[in-house]
This record gives C-alpha cells, sequence and structure tokens, in this order.
C-alpha cells in the first residue's frame, strides 16, 4: 500500500472497492434500516395546499366588509363622511384605468424599492461590521436597536430643514427607518449561528471569508430574512408617513394622493387610497413569506404548509385527516406526527420576533 | 491484522489545555504526551467530560494548546462530529462539495468526486437528499464522505456514532472498517463506549478524568474482522471496563 500519496489518491486509483456478496448483503441491511429510519414527508396535492391558505384569507376579508357595511348601515356617520366599501372599492376599481393613479403609485413604488435597496446596503454593512467586533457591539448594539423604536416620524422636521421638501428628505427617514431593522437582523443572526456549524466549517478549511460565505450567512439567513421583512415595514410606514408630509411640488404619489383627498374632504378617495396602500402591503408581505417558508421547507424546520410548533403540539399535521382538536398534544393513544429532525439551524431562527405589523 | 507503518502521523508532546480564568478555570487536559502511528486505528476512550473533544479539536488545529505542541508532520486533519453536523442548507452532495469548493476543484471534477464519495459510503445517487430527509445512519455516512472530501491523511471523529441504535452502529463499524483498510487513512476514533473502542482499534489510550491524563495504552491483538459480542472483544472489554471505572472512582471522594 502507498504511504505518503494522501488518501484521494489512493480512492481514485480504486473503484469504490465493495466487494461483491459481503457487500449486497451489507447493502441490504443498510436500505433496510435506512427505510425504517427516514423521515416520511406526505404533501398534499397544491390545489388542496393553495386553498388552505387562501380560504381563511377570504374568510377574514368578506367579514371584515360585512362589519364595515353594518356599521355604515347603523347610521353612525353620514355616508359622505363614512362610506360602504362597495362605494370604496369601485373608486378603486375604477382609479385603475386612470394614467394618474399609476403615476402615482409607480413614484411611490421607486421611492420605496431606492430607500429600501440603500437601507439594505447600509443595514447589512452595518450589522456585519458591528457583529464582527465586540467593542462594536456593546457600543452601537443598543443604539441601534433605540433608532429602530423611533417613530420614523419624528425626524421628519429634521430632514425638512436639512433638505427642504424635496426627494431627498422622503429617502432619509426611509432609510433612517429600514436600515436598523436590517442591521439588527443580521447582528442578531450572526449571534445565533450555531457554535458547531462554525467548528464544522474551520475543520473543512474555511477561515475569514470563506467561512461567512459557507457557513455564517447561510447559517445567518433566517434572521436576516426576518429582518429583510421587518426593515421592509420600517420602509414602508415611513414613507407614506413623508409623502404625507413631504408634499413634492408637480411630483404625484399615493400618499399625496391621499392628502389631497382629505383636503377635498372626499373620503371616497381616501379610503381608495387607504386600499393601494394596503393592497401593496399585502402583496410583499405574501413575497416575503414565500420565500421564508420555501427557505425553512429546504431546511426541513416545517413541513410543508405547517409550523414545526403546532405540529409538535399534536394538532392538525400534514394534513393528514383527523379531528386537527387535540388541545393537550399527542392523542390518547400516544401518536405524535413524526418530526424531521433539525440539524442545527433551528437556534438561528428563534434570534428575535420579526413583522412590524 | 496488517502491519503497522512504523512512522508517526501525530506527535502530541506534553499538551494542557486550560478553560476559564481566576477560580473558575479547568484544566481540561495534563500533560499528554501522544504519538499516533501513520495508518493506524486509535481510540481515545474516557468518561464524558474527560478531555476527548479537547484533544480531538488539537489535534485537528481547530483549538490551541495552552501548553506543549502538536505536530501533524505536515498531514492533514478531517473531522467528523458526534450528530453529524451537516449544513441543513445544502443536499448530501452539497455537503461533501464544501471541502472541494474550498480548495479550489473545478465543477466537473467536484461532481465526480462526490459521486465518488457518496458511493464509497453506499450512498450513490442520493446526492440531492436534504440532510432532513435522511435517517441518522444516513447522515452520518454523508458526514463520513465529507470528511473524507478534506482529503485528510488523520480522520478525528468524535464519537459519530454515539446517537445511532445498535444494529446500525454495528453496520457501519463494518463500513468503516472497510472504508479505513482501503484507503489506509490514519483515524483517531473518540467514544466512551469500551466495545466500540475494543470493536475498532488497533490500539485504546485510555484517559482518565479532570484533568485528563493517559492513564493507560492498550493493544488490541484480536485479527480482523471482528464481531462487537464475540468472546475475544467482550474479554478484553471487561479488562478494560476496570480499568476505567478505577479511573472513574478516583473521582468519587
Ligand atoms: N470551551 C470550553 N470552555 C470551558 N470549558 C470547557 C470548554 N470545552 C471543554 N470544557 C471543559 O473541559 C472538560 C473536557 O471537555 P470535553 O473535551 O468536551 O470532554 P469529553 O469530550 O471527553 O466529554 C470538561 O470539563 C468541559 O467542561
Ligand atoms: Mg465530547
Amino acid at each position: 500500500m502507498a504511504t505518503e500519496s494522501g488518501t484521494s489518491t489512493r480512492l481514485r486509483g480504486r473503484s469504490t472497492g465493495l466487494d461483491a456478496e459481503t457487500g449486497l448483503a451489507v447493502d441490504a441491511a443498510l436500505a433496510g434500516l435506512d427505510a425504517l429510519d427516514i423521515p416520511t414527508a406526505q404533501r398534499r396535492p397544491l390545489a388542496a395546499r393553495a386553498w388552505a391558505a387562501t380560504w381563511p384569507k377570504i374568510g377574514a376579508l368578506a367579514l371584515f366588509l360585512l362589519l364595515w357595511q353594518i356599521v355604515v348601515w347603523s347610521g353612525w356617520k353620514p355616508t359622505y363622511l363614512l362610506p360602504g366599501p362597495g362605494k370604496a372599492l369601485s373608486e378603486f376599481g375604477s382609479r385603475l384605468g386612470t394614467g394618474h393613479f399609476w403615476d402615482a403609485l409607480a413614484r411611490t413604488l421607486v421611492r420605496a424599492l431606492e430607500g429600501y435597496a440603500l437601507a439594505v446596503v447600509i443595514g447589512v454593512v452595518v450589522g456585519v461590521v458591528v457583529s464582527r467586533s465586540t467593542i462594536l457591539r456593546t457600543a452601537v448594539g443598543s443604539f441601534i436597536t433605540a433608532l429602530q423604536t423611533m417613530p420614523s416620524i419624528v425626524w421628519f422636521p429634521l430632514a425638512i430643514l436639512l433638505f427642504k421638501l424635496s426627494e431627498s428628505a422622503i429617502l432619509f427617514v426611509v432609510v433612517l427607518g429600514a436600515a436598523p431593522s436590517v442591521a439588527n437582523g443580521v447582528i442578531y443572526g450572526v449571534d445565533y449561528v450555531p457554535p458547531l456549524l462554525v467548528r464544522v466549517g474551520r475543520s473543512m478549511g474555511a477561515r475569514g471569508f470563506s467561512l461567512y460565505r459557507y457557513v455564517v450567512a447561510p447559517a445567518a439567513l433566517p434572521s436576516v430574512l426576518a429582518g429583510l421583512k421587518q426593515g421592509w415595514a420600517f420602509c414602508w410606514r415611513s414613507l407614506m408617513a413623508g409623502e404625507l408630509l413631504v408634499i413634492v411640488p408637480g411630483h404625484s404619489s399615493v400618499g399625496a394622493d391621499l392628502q389631497n383627498s382629505r383636503e377635498l374632504i372626499d373620503t371616497v378617495g381616501v379610503m381608495a387610497s387607504m386600499i393601494t396602500i394596503f393592497v401593496v402591503g399585502v402583496l410583499v408581505d405574501a413575497a416575503f413569506n414565500t420565500a421564508d417558508q420555501r427557505m425553512r421547507v429546504r431546511r426541513g424546520l416545517i413541513a410543508e404548509g405547517t409550523s414545526a410548533v403546532r405540529a409538535a403540539r399534536g394538532g392538525r399535521g400534514r394534513g393528514v385527516t383527523g379531528s386537527g382538536v387535540d388541545p393537550v398534544g399527542g392523542s390518547g393513544d400516544g401518536t405524535v406526527p413524526h418530526q424531521p429532525a433539525d440539524t442545527g439551524a433551528g437556534g438561528a431562527d428563534g434570534g428575535h420576533a420579526g413583522g412590524a405589523g | 491484522m496488517t502491519a503497522v507503518r512504523s512512522d508517526t502521523a501525530v506527535r502530541i508532546d506534553g499538551i494542557s489545555r486550560f478553560f476559564g480564568a481566576g477560580a473558575a478555570r479547568v484544566q481540561a487536559l495534563d500533560n499528554v504526551s501522544l504519538d499516533v502511528r501513520s495508518g493506524e486505528f486509535l481510540c481515545l476512550l474516557g468518561a464524558s467530560g474527560c478531555g476527548k473533544s479537547t484533544l480531538l479539536g488539537l489535534i485537528a488545529g481547530l483549538d490551541a494548546p495552552s501548553a506543549g505542541t502538536v505536530d501533524t508532520t505536515g498531514r492533514r486533519a478531517g473531522m467528523m462530529f458526534q450528530d453529524s453536523a451537516l449544513l441543513p442548507w445544502l443536499t448530501a452532495g452539497g455537503n461533501i462539495e464544501v471541502p472541494l469548493r474550498l480548495r479550489g476543484i473545478r465543477r466537473g471534477e467536484r461532481r465526480e468526486r462526490v459521486e465518488r464519495l457518496l458511493a464509497m459510503v453506499r450512498l450513490a445517487g442520493l446526492a440531492d437528499k436534504r440532510p432532513h430527509e435522511l435517517s441518522g445512519g444516513m447522515r452520518q455516512r454523508v458526514s463520513l464522505a465529507r470528511a473524507f472530501a478534506q482529503e485528510a491523511d488523520i480522520l478525528c471523529m468524535d464519537e459519530p456514532f454515539g446517537a445511532l441504535d445498535a444494529m446500525t452502529r454495528d453496520l457501519l463499524h463494518d463500513e468503516l472498517e472497510r472504508i479505513w483498510r482501503e484507503t489506509g487513512v490514519t483515524v483517531i476514533f473518540v467514544t466512551h463506549d469500551v466495545r466500540e473502542a475494543v470493536r475498532l482499534g488497533d490500539r485504546i489510550v485510555l484517559l482518565s478524568s479532570r484533568p485528563g491524563r493517559v492513564a493507560e495504552i492498550f493493544d488490541v491483538d484480536i485479527e480482523r474482522p471482528r464481531r462487537i459480542d464475540s468472546a475475544r472483544v467482550a474479554e478484553l472489554a471487561t479488562t478494560v471496563t476496570t480499568r476505567l471505572r478505577e479511573e472513574v472512582g478516583r473521582h468519587g471522594h
């Protein structure tokens, strides 16, 4: 046998070298054991899953519209001040056909994306730098959180003094609103990287940047994603506050339209604008949720369409039919849905509560 | 038994390792000296907390000793951990690929090597499975393949089969022994299971606890292939267990 040639050459020299009979027997035995032990995932058909995810939302929306209509019917306010959902929705629908609506929406979205992109870049850079240094972590860690809790609207007086009524004033506040959440997501993500995985990376020869690239960054991703989502929520809120306060002459926007309708005591117009803002919020939130869901499914943190916590509690698991009402985890016969093993990234997940509402 | 090559793979000379400072200072290892022969299967045996993982981390270069030296004689050490420690965001193949990517091996060759390594651990064709879709035994085999992807001459294994059921573990002992013979790699295998150590090792290094010292070294002169339930394995295991009990017992009072 070679002595110093390294295992690779030895491996390369041979085929995998299974000797036939014992090989087959071991193969069969291992295959049997593997088959018994592999977590089974039961997947419902796509249509069923889509329906299960959609109908509660439709139901909630219908209920909300119904309550709104009931308040209108009650005659609490005159209908010119509080129109019913029918009127508001049809105004929203008819606006969809106007060029002005799309111009305003486009400007608003461009502002949002510009501000968000800048906030993400700043937040990630600050987050990475701070998470690398213990001193910086102590120095600015709580400062970032304090910044995050500051209502963005209080920045506007300063922004207007610094930048006058301009796009820059809006951008300034949007970035200040969103960047701290992104930075915090990165910092917490790095904090919660399982030490074992870092050891694994180092044992494979990853150092410095490659350790970040192959271990730290992907392990921190769940928390980073939560930070990005929260950052978006702050970005959108700050932008709407900004568009109400900072109306740049000649620049139409969703917020400017909203303010305009209020000045004209056009409640239907106000509501149509609010519906626009709501719909954008819902769509972006759905996009973030889809990304989050896919990441969790890929990592085996949840079975498709369920939360691991709910499954562990023994409630409705993965589309297995059952009563679904089982308040004391595990039914009488002690069956608990089989949980896929969490191979380590779980810790990275509980980092900080996401969602700014 | 194949003749053990005379040259030394790892030279451990008088290492100590302290953790913490002041009153909370613990000594995990005290003046441990040990030569690991090239190509041998060495088992490190000791009670929980006696410093086995610490010693292994020092050999693998993940940690530095407080005193003494570890010399791996220019050889590369790879590591395999207890709970497979696969990266959960990568597939089985992706995990095995990481060490190859870290060394800048090109994509085409990487794919080929991943397939070959998977075949070595009898998981051919499962490159696209994700860790959570595999059984515990399969995950450990992926982890073993990943350790081999590091082209290590020294394979450090930290209780790799500790979390597996007995039947799977027995089969993986056979597999590990086969791969060790085929590749000629030097294995340093940490365990707290005496029979496992006797089943696998050429030599067994018994560590005392707190601080960890080399208490005794046993030569295992049982021809391979061995069976974990054979009489000779059981006999030596009894001797080693008695000695281990003595070591642990010294801490009772
Ligand atoms: N990073 C660490 N910090 C402080 N103490 C440690 C650390 N790592 C290990 N120890 C201590 O060193 C001793 C040996 O640990 P370890 O090598 O993990 O033992 P084993 O692997 O044999 O169970 C234990 O008492 C443990 O508490
Ligand atoms: Mg240990």
